[in-house]
């Protein structure tokens, strides 16, 4: 049980690890959230999993997995409220933007 | 009865979060939870007895299962797109229509949008989604709403509506 735990362990640490490499990399404030918000988010799940694996279903255990209903709720209700802000706010998009529909909605 | 529901939903949250079956343990759930149906409970679903209706827990497990696959696959692709050198990525806010009626279920549709990597929702005006999304594969909406709700829409809908 053990092992498999560290699997998760790693599995979500590599996803985090990705979420941080792309918040550097992407071009705008929207692309970085999209890997920001949600790799990271998946990451740190995948560690609360490895959790309840390792303590089973003790007070630790059922923690953790309460833990990532809450987790997974805040962080879309976050990322939608930054995109939505930074959009408000009057952000440019990146120049590799194809498409834009959201201009002609009424502010 | 909308109050006694919420009543009922925070107790077994508490009595999760504790995992404590002891007298003293039992009270201070019911208390804490009191306190917060009064101040909350105006808030709460007017819909409430769909909570007594076991077809839509059902529903929940299925949804959960091809949420979650459909998580995995989209972080994959993400994590590529964003490790490999020559940045694949063609970023643009898309206009989707959806069929949902209900505010909740809408709510919930969002949220799934919104997890999945690659798509974030940006606003919702009454049954449009605007979606940025890091990749937009095609420019024909029937295409592109098929690929970003559409599996996700017909499950909410039997769970919500």
């Amino acid at each position: 049980m053990n092992s498999i735990s560290n699997i998760f362990f790693i599995i979500g640490i590599a996803f985090d690890l990705f979420g941080c490499i792309g918040l550097l990399r992407l071009p705008d404030v929207y692309n970085r959230l999209q890997s920001a918000t949600k790799s990271v988010t998946l990451g740190t799940c995948s560690i609360l999993l490895g959790l309840l694996l390792r303590y089973g279903f003790t007070a630790v255990g059922v923690k953790a997995l309460l833990a990532i209903p809450l987790l997974f709720f805040s962080a879309t209700v976050a990322a939608h409220a930054l995109i939505r802000g930074s959009y408000k706010f009057g952000i440019k998009l990146s120049d590799k933007t194809v498409v834009d529909d959201y201009k002609d909605v009424k502010k | 009865m909308k109050y006694i529901t919420l009543f009922i939903i925070l107790f077994l949250l508490w009595l999760l979060l504790t995992l404590n079956l002891e007298g003293p343990n039992l009270i201070v759930g019911a208390v804490a939870a009191l306190i917060t149906m009064l101040v909350f409970g105006k808030h709460f679903l007017r819909d409430w007895y769909k909570f007594f209706q076991p077809r839509r827990y059902f529903w929940i497990i299925i949804y959960l299962g091809i949420f979650i696959w459909e998580c995995i696959k989209a972080n994959f692709d993400v994590a590529y797109r964003v490790l490999s050198p020559k940045m694949p990525i063609k970023p643009g806010i898309v206009r989707v229509k959806s069929t949902l009626k209900t505010d909740i279920a809408k709510t919930f549709l969002a949220n799934s949008i919104t997890m999945t990597p690659g798509t974030i929702t940006v606003d919702v005006v009454d049954d449009d989604f605007f979606i940025h999304w890091i990749y937009v594969s095609s420019s024909d909406p029937d295409v592109y709403t098929q690929k970003v709700m559409g599996r996700f829409e017909k499950y909410i809908k039997r769970i919500f509506e």
